[in-house]
């Protein structure tokens, strides 16, 4: 039996939702300002949560997101098929999907951009997504011109061979990796092709001053009518945070990209002006301290629990502004999978004391924290070097640049303890297989790696690989089950101790509108381009 | 003079060949893996080593230096790792918003430095004197960023008199040029000041008034041609303190030049931009301060070049 799933179910979910209703009038512009400038717009090289969602304006891809969530829906493919063995993906494109140039896209297209993506020779930093794919380590190591897993059965049909199971595949096609480009544009501006994007998006791109502002203009044909809301997005780059403030209070500016300044938060956040136009939701990101199993004494457990008690992260949580909640768990709230009934380590030094002497370390023991130098990261380390002396752990802190503690996290035995803050594990896609391998599981804790805690459970690597081959999308909800009980047992390990999840802040203009959640969407950061509105259109 | 020109441009190649070396070294030696870094973190090691060998990352020493020294030698400043462009198309468009804002803050400088260093120079020791010479020291130390953000704050947002940052129209180079200029102003003041006064002092100055020459036409017919010496010569120093101005008024007000591309680089870690602006800017230095030079002779017959 083949599971055919119809567009059409997304898009009656999408319709009867008020948040995106279809009577909202096209027209007027938004300003978008940014400190840095935009790097490229290239779906197979941009790996920046600036360049993210712009280049998910400019291009499609086979899959996406329902707007303002993490719910999987088809973008440019009309319908998918997966079948029972959950290796073999195959797409239907819509019909009269065109390129910025004029050409029709077809799915010829499709297979060349992920070839593209995968090819030595583009260096793109998306890559490794792909290795489910047939064919994938020839193409990856430069032996092979393409995946020998993919396959064009017609124009508007293309097919998938994996070399195993997995669930993930869907989400990894919505990866701006796998966004359509043309091959014709591409060759024509060879490495320069990210500053002269041509794609299907929404919007096309129609200027870029280099240093100065980019300007993007509504596709008018568009496959997807009524998407765009706003006929222009001026970006604007090289304005600090706090000028764009000023700016937006003059009614310059529509978002400030870089969002609130750290600086000028707390005044920002109870300014009864500002009440109505900050926007809060969450983040797929977790800050936590590792403790690397494999050097003494934190290859005792009681030991790593004891760290988790004794941490105050309510403390903590008032050091940085109260812009972040209090994680008890690898998985942030807002990912699927977040077990929310789990109370997770309490914070009790009292316990966490007896735990030590329980493990023969009633004396403490010295040990280190490595850090990275920037602020406000010192003085959170700063906190629980605290707490840790409070138990009796003389922890030292070990405060270097970003690239050197990364390095030492991913040596054996080197870093005791690191808090993961500036450095910290942020979701690609929004599924919770994501967190795991390679920062928790065996893969990672490999001399380079991410999994700073050397934490291998052989078991739950066995359980994440079951899981992540539950393709069915009818068992999504033991699959997730499954991945919840994955990361309650490492918390029995505790590998880590999980002290927050980042929160983001959006602050807009009166005159854009749009569902709360379009402006703190999970995937497109600072906001949904597509989806927002000019209130003063309407 | 022309085999003074000839000597001096020899110096500056090699000067520049040394500064190309030192940032070099420097930043060959920051802690970054320039691969990884535009590997992304889910790459696997083979996919690191084929981007640092298609980059030459893995060459020793010695070949990446003289890799890189060819390719200066074809006006090729390299790509950029994070923003993938050539570096010199990069700094080639941002260019003339520097050297516009440089012009601004020189002709900002000369007017300010020069009015407040005469009046206190007519008025010395008096208390309009004094507060000058309190406000050229304050522009001497106050850093520029916060200047800057006050000027910003006041004239722009508080007042409305000017655009809150940005780049393109007249309005928009006031302020930046203001805040760039504050600190050259300052030590020109107290030059001017002190210049004049020793100027104002000689016999020539008193046989001129003793003549009756009228006051404003011995001020500006006699005394100052000479005062104004020693500044021209400063103008091209100058240059080498706008380079380091630049990162900083140019990122407060949003100022599209290349001490913005500089400081974004620096932030990110994006080598090839960091060495590209660094040797446009010592070429910058080194050049000014060959032209005020050559300039002071043509100016001050009593120095001669050798």
């Amino acid at each position: 039996m083949r599971k055919l799933l119809l567009a059409g179910v997304a898009a009656a979910a999408l319709s009867a939702s008020p948040a995106f209703a279809q009577d909202i009038k096209q027209g007027g512009s938004m300003t978008v300002t940014y400190k840095d400038d935009v790097s490229t717009l290239d779906p197979a090289i941009g790996y920046d949560w600036q360049n993210w969602s712009m280049i998910k304006s400019l291009f499609d891809g086979l899959m996406d997101y329902v707007p303002g969530t993490t719910e999987l829906r088809p973008e440019i493919a009309e319908s998918y098929e997966i079948s029972d063995d959950g290796t073999l993906f195959t797409f239907k494109l819509r019909d009269g999907v065109k390129f910025h140039n004029g050409r029709d896209l077809t799915a010829d297209d499709v297979k060349y951009s992920i070839e593209r993506t995968v090819n030595p020779k583009t260096q793109s930093p998306g890559a490794g997504f792909f290795g489910s794919i047939k064919g994938f380590e020839e193409a990856s190591a430069g032996n092979a011109d393409g995946l020998s897993g993919i396959s064009v059965v017609d124009d508007h049909t293309i097919k998938f061979e994996l070399s195993r199971p997995d669930a993930t595949f869907l989400h990894v096609l919505a990866l701006n990796f796998a966004h359509v480009v043309p091959k014709e544009e591409v060759e024509k501006h060879g490495a320069d092709f990210g500053k002269h994007p041509v794609g299907s998006g929404a919007f096309k791109l129609a200027e870029w001053t280099l240093g100065q502002r980019l300007v993007f203009e509504r596709f008018e044909d568009y496959w997807n009518k009524g998407v765009p809301k706003l006929d222009q997005i001026v970006f604007e780059v090289g304005q600090e945070p706090v000028v764009a403030l000023l700016r937006l209070q003059n009614g310059e500016v529509d978002v400030p990209g870089d969002g609130i300044p750290p600086a000028k938060f707390i005044e920002v956040k109870n300014d009864p002006k500002f009440k109505d136009v900050i926007i809060q939701g969450g983040q797929l990101h977790t800050g936590y301290v590792t403790m690397n199993v494999k050097m003494a004494p934190f290859d005792k457990v009681e030991v790593r629990k004891a760290v988790n008690m004794a941490i105050n992260k309510d403390r903590i949580l008032r050091i940085i502004n109260g812009r972040a909640v209090a994680a008890n768990q690898p998985l942030p709230p807002s990912m699927p999978g977040y077990a929310k009934d789990y109370q997770g380590y309490a914070y009790d030094p009292e316990a966490a004391k007896a735990l030590l002497a329980e493990a023969g370390l009633g004396d403490g023991f010295e040990t280190e924290l490595y850090v990275m130098n920037t602020d406000p990261q010192p003085r959170i380390a700063q906190a629980i070097q605290q707490d840790l002396k409070a138990i009796g752990i003389n922890a030292a802190i070990k405060s270097l640049a970003q690239a050197n503690v990364i390095a030492a996290g991913g040596e054996e035995d080197q870093a005791p303890m690191i808090w993961s803050g500036g450095m910290a594990w942020i979701a690609d896609f929004p599924d919770p297989s994501n967190f795991y391998g390679p920062i928790l599981g065996c893969d990672g804790a490999v001399t380079g790696g991410w999994n700073w805690a050397w934490y291998c459970n052989e078991d739950l690597d066995a359980m994440a690989t079951q899981a992540d081959s539950m393709v069915d999308p009818a068992k999504a909800g033991e699959r997730e089950a499954k991945w919840r009980d994955i990361y309650l047992k490492v918390m029995e390990d505790a590998p880590w101790a999980p002290i927050f999840n980042e929160e983001r802040f959006t602050i807009r203009s009166e005159r854009i509108g749009g569902d709360d959640k379009l402006f703190v969407d999970p995937v497109h950061i600072p906001v949904h381009y597509d989806e927002v509105y000019a209130k003063d259109v309407q | 003079m022309l085999a003074y020109v000839a000597r001096r441009l020899i110096q500056t190649a090699l000067i520049l060949l040394g500064i190309s070396f030192v940032t070099f070294i420097l930043l060959y030696l920051v802690p970054a893996d320039p691969a990884r870094q535009i590997a992304g973190r889910s790459a696997t090691a083979a996919t690191v080593a084929n981007i640092r060998e298609q980059l030459g990352l893995n060459l020793p020493f010695y070949e990446q230096y003289l890799r890189y020294l060819g390719g200066l030698l074809n006006g090729d400043l390299g790509r950029s790792y994070l923003q993938k462009t050539e570096v010199s198309t990069l700094i080639a468009s941002r260019l003339p918003a520097s050297l516009l804002l440089m012009a601004g803050a020189i002709f900002c400088e000369l007017v300010l430095g020069l009015t407040m260093g005469v009046v206190a120079a007519l008025k010395r020791g008096s208390r309009t004197d004094d507060t000058l010479m309190i406000a050229s020291f304050v522009g001497v130390s106050a850093p520029q960023f916060v200047i800057g953000i006050l000027l910003l704050y006041v004239f722009a947002v508080k007042l409305g008199w000017f655009p809150i940052g940005g780049y393109g129209t007249f309005a928009h180079l006031i302020l930046p040029s203001i805040t760039l200029g504050f600190l050259g102003a300052g030590w020109y003041s107290r030059m001017m000041r002190s210049s004049l006064v020793e100027v104002l002092r000689q016999d020539y100055i008193r046989t001129a008034r003793a003549t009756g020459t009228s006051r404003a036409r011995v001020l500006f017919g006699h005394a100052l041609p000479n005062a104004i010496l020693p500044i021209i010569a400063m103008i091209g120093i100058d240059i080498g303190l706008f380079m380091s101005g630049i990162v900083v008024v140019e990122s407060v007000f949003g100022w599209p030049g290349i001490g913005q591309l500089a400081w974004q680089a620096i932030q990110r870690v994006d080598i090839p931009i960091i060495m590209g602006v660094t040797l446009v800017s010592a070429c910058a230095i080194v050049l000014g301060n060959l032209v005020a030079d050559l300039i002071t002779p043509l100016i001050d017959p009593r120095i001669k070049l050798r």
